[in-house]
């Protein structure tokens, strides 16, 4: 089964729950964490893994052989992303807003243009207890995230549990960090920002199609205006982590309240359990 | 020009909004842009009227007549996004690079202009706000970005602000990178955290790189004494001024909850702390724009 954590607003509590629900549940059956938040993960802080090894992520960027292009202009004509320039019959490179589509190669009439691969960041994989842990890192300067985020979800296992912890908003990082999964949470909390942008990420799931529910973080005892908005739009409330200055300060220091207190890491499994109620009613509908 | 000071973090939820919000009510003069398009919030402290809205339209996508198409699979083969299965194209993969309609024997795969998001221009009771909202998964956020730059420049040189204040996003890819350009200062709130200051770490290497001033301020200061210090380490070895700290204080949570701007109707701690900081932020926007 595969999971997605997502909230829209950041700061909310992913992490804190991915990593907590990973724990709880890695006592019963393997699971696989991916974080692809990539361009601020923080999962490592919490699962504290043993390192075994990292790999780049690479996207092919287009080399113009100088020595044979007559600067016509046909390939910076056809990029949508500004990639290539022509000036004075020569042609410019810009690495890093290239998607990657190969239509300039396509458009050359000189056939003057490969492809090599270029570095936007690495995928780094370890493991502790029964966790295994893939973790992306878009290197400091590149733009896009989406290729980063796709070689993590290839790290996807065939067995087990996979929960895939994703980048905050709706954008494209978020969209193709949940797609595929068979559930995603929405973690929000109890203000206007964290309904407001519950509603986003609400939206963003039921547009892919993926069943959904939330849980609320830095719960106050009182949270009618997400269980309001939830009823209003017939979300399930999933469960509910209650706001404290200890719990606070312990995300700080990245200890797991799951690891630390049995009677939290019990809170998890019952939520993780929720998800299972629901994932199995949601294929039955 | 107005000076431009762009708010951001890194890691998210680390109160990038409440200090744009605090800081756009003691300016009593500046133009606010935010840019966290795909999770905007500054409006809702704001109580905005919303004078003008466009949409936004810079990214294309394809589409495939089947009356026309013959089947053929170039496109599928073509295209390097998956974003075709079975001669149908998912909007959500697609990245309108428009080789598919450049393979196409018989011009049936077509690129057409997506509405990927809306720019609003709000009045606001501290000045204009332009901002924006994005499509889930919508293409082109950082032009988005810019764009949102624009209206709020534009509405700058209308009125003669001489501020422009970038909300900005979390995270250090294409929209953050969007705000980032023509920034005069970039103000990072981190928290004692280890992701808050990993966060730090990684939004001060997005400003070295693009080489734009980054100065420092706490949220939550006293959550974490110990990381507390840790970023305080951190930013002297690295050269960077520390600008402030904010308590934790109960009231910017009940400010939050009522959609209220703190320094507007408190004057606890944070309250008191977000001034000091307004004055700080202030004194070396203007000695780092002299200096330029």
């Amino acid at each position: 089964m595969v999971i997605s954590i997502a909230s829209g607003k950041g700061g909310t509590g992913k992490t804190t729950v991915a990593a907590n629900m990973a724990w709880a549940a890695s006592t019963v059956e393997p699971v696989t964490f991916l974080d692809c938040d990539v361009e601020e993960p923080d999962s490592h802080f919490y699962l504290k893994p043993e390192w075994s090894g990292e790999e780049d992520v690479c996207v092919p960027v287009p080399v113009v052989d100088s020595s044979r292009c007559d600067g016509c202009g046909k390939c910076a004509e056809f990029c949508r992303y500004n990639a290539l320039a022509a000036i004075k019959g020569d042609v410019l490179v810009f690495q890093e807003l290239c998607h990657g589509c190969g239509g300039c190669s396509l458009v050359c009439p000189l056939k003057c243009i490969s492809y090599e691969d270029k570095r936007i960041g690495i995928v780094r994989n370890g493991s502790r207890r029964g966790v295994r842990l893939h973790q992306g890192l878009l290197d400091i300067g590149e733009p896009i995230a989406v290729p980063v985020i796709k070689q993590v979800k290839e790290k996807r296992a065939g067995d087990g549990l996979t929960l895939i912890d994703c980048p905050p908003g709706t954008g494209c990082p978020m969209v193709n960090s949940i797609t595929g999964s068979d559930y995603c949470m929405l973690v929000t909390e109890p203000s206007p920002f964290g309904r407001h942008d519950l509603d986003l990420a609400h939206r963003a799931a039921l547009e892919l199609r993926i069943p959904h529910g939330v849980v609320i973080s830095r719960s106050s005892g009182n949270d009618a205006i997400i269980d309001d908005y939830c009823a209003d739009e017939g979300l399930k409330v999933l469960g509910r982590i209650p706001f404290s200055r200890d719990i606070a300060e312990a995300c700080s220091r990245g200890e797991m309240l799951a690891e630390i207190d049995s009677a939290w890491s019990l809170r998890f499994s019952r939520i993780l359990e929720e998800v299972r109620k629901e994932c199995l009613l949601s294929l039955l509908s | 020009m107005p000076a431009q000071l762009t708010i951001l973090s890194g890691k998210g939820g680390t109160g990038k909004t409440t200090v744009a919000a605090s800081f756009f009510t003691l300016a009593q003069g500046a133009v606010a842009a935010d840019c966290d398009v795909d999770a905007p919030n500054l409006h809702l402290l704001l109580e905005p009227t919303l004078l003008e809205r466009e949409p936004f339209q810079a990214a294309m996508v394809a589409g495939i007549d089947p009356d026309t198409c013959t089947q053929c699979g170039l496109c599928e083969e073509s295209c390097k996004f998956g974003a075709i299965r079975d001669f149908e194209v998912d909007p959500f993969s697609c990245e309108g690079c428009g080789v598919c309609e450049l393979v196409c024997p018989e011009g049936a795969a077509r690129l057409v202009p997506e509405t990927t998001g809306e720019v609003f221009v709000s009045e606001t009771r501290f000045g204009p706000l332009a901002h924006a909202l994005l499509r889930p998964g919508g293409e082109a956020t950082g032009k988005l970005v810019t764009r949102v730059k624009e209206v709020a420049s534009r509405l700058a040189g209308e009125r003669g602000l001489e501020l422009l204040l970038v909300d900005g996003s979390p995270g250090i890819g294409c929209p953050v990178i969007a705000s980032v350009a023509g920034s005069d200062l970039i103000l990072a709130v981190t928290e004692p955290t280890l992701s808050g200051l990993w966060g730090l770490e990684r939004i001060h290497g997005v400003a070295r790189h693009f080489g734009v001033k980054l100065a420092v301020c706490i949220n939550k200061g006293d959550i974490n004494p110990e990381i507390a210090e840790q970023v305080r380490r951190y930013c002297s070895e690295s050269g960077l001024e520390m600008l402030g700290v904010v308590p934790f204080d109960e009231e910017v949570n009940k400010a939050t909850m009522n959609g209220e701007v703190l320094v507007e109707l408190y004057d606890g701690p944070a309250a008191n702390a977000l001034k000091s900081l307004w004055k700080a932020t202030m004194a070396l926007l203007e000695s780092t724009k002299a200096k330029t």
